[in-house]
């Protein structure tokens, strides 16, 4: 691994955190095209390592939150329990569908997500 | 309650086709239908995506897809980026912020458009070499 390719992960690494932290867009969303356009990841490892990405921020970030007394556990298990049949689903679809197609979902969700950030 | 856990279905189906946390439907979601404050919905949606990116990492990891070092480097980095980030929210005026933030977006997603037009349809082309190097 090159320096080159150090430097470039931790700058998607602080920029994730950094735009997490300030607008409360996930991490996903600035890691996985960065990851596809920066490092040459092929989409469906761009996803997969992101979501391992993920695990680290949001479980820091949650100890923190919980350390503020802000998070509802039940409430995120009547959430999160169904959630991890959806994520079973979409892995397993995500296996079928083309690189291209996955590029072109994740497109249309920054759009989505960037007109929400202007409406707020 | 029915609805909690449709939107957690949904929420988790995109998480695992698109690779983030999911937070985007959980949030709204929590404040909608079970009745949560913004920010308590924010934190209870972080406890919420643990285990879902947990077991999607670990399915995607099977599929041979997780970069283990390179999401290390990136998880760790990020965390400390969101501390910067909480402060800098705080200090900083929202409006422009967010509308500079959803131009960049937008020019991103134009990028990954180029790029997914480009290539082929199958998707097995590799741009970057050393991409698989790092496990």
């Amino acid at each position: 691994m090159t320096i080159d390719r150090y430097l470039k992960l931790a700058l998607i690494g602080t920029a994730a955190g950094l735009f997490s932290g300030l607008f409360g867009v996930g991490g996903g969303t600035v890691i996985v095209p960065l990851l596809v356009l920066w490092l040459g990841y092929r989409e469906h490892e761009a996803t997969g390592t992101s979501l391992a990405a993920i695990v680290v921020i949001a479980a820091v970030a949650a100890a923190s939150q919980g350390a503020y007394g802000n998070v509802r556990v039940a409430q995120s298990m009547l959430i999160g329990v169904p959630a991890i049949g959806g994520v079973l689903l979409g892995t397993a679809l995500q296996q079928r569908l083309p690189a291209r197609t996955i590029s072109l979902l994740f497109a249309a969700a920054l759009v989505g997500t960037a007109v929400d950030l202007v409406l707020r | 309650m029915i609805g909690l856990v449709l939107v957690g279905v949904a929420a988790g189906a995109l998480s695992g086709l698109l690779g983030v946390g999911g937070g985007v439907l959980f949030v709204p979601g929590l404040v909608v239908l079970a009745g949560l404050a913004q920010h308590q919905a924010e934190a209870t949606s972080l406890l919420a995506i643990v285990p879902v990116a947990l077991v999607g990492a670990y399915r995607q990891d099977r599929y041979g897809n997780v970069h283990r070092r390179d999401a290390l480097l990136v998880g760790v980095l990020s965390a400390a980026g969101a501390v910067a980030g909480v402060a800098l929210a705080n200090a900083l005026s929202g409006r422009q912020l967010r509308v500079a933030f959803a131009a960049l977006m937008l020019a991103v997603a134009v990028q990954l458009l180029r790029k997914a037009l480009r290539q082929p349809g199958d998707g097995t082309r590799r741009a970057d070499g050393d991409a698989g190097a790092s496990d």
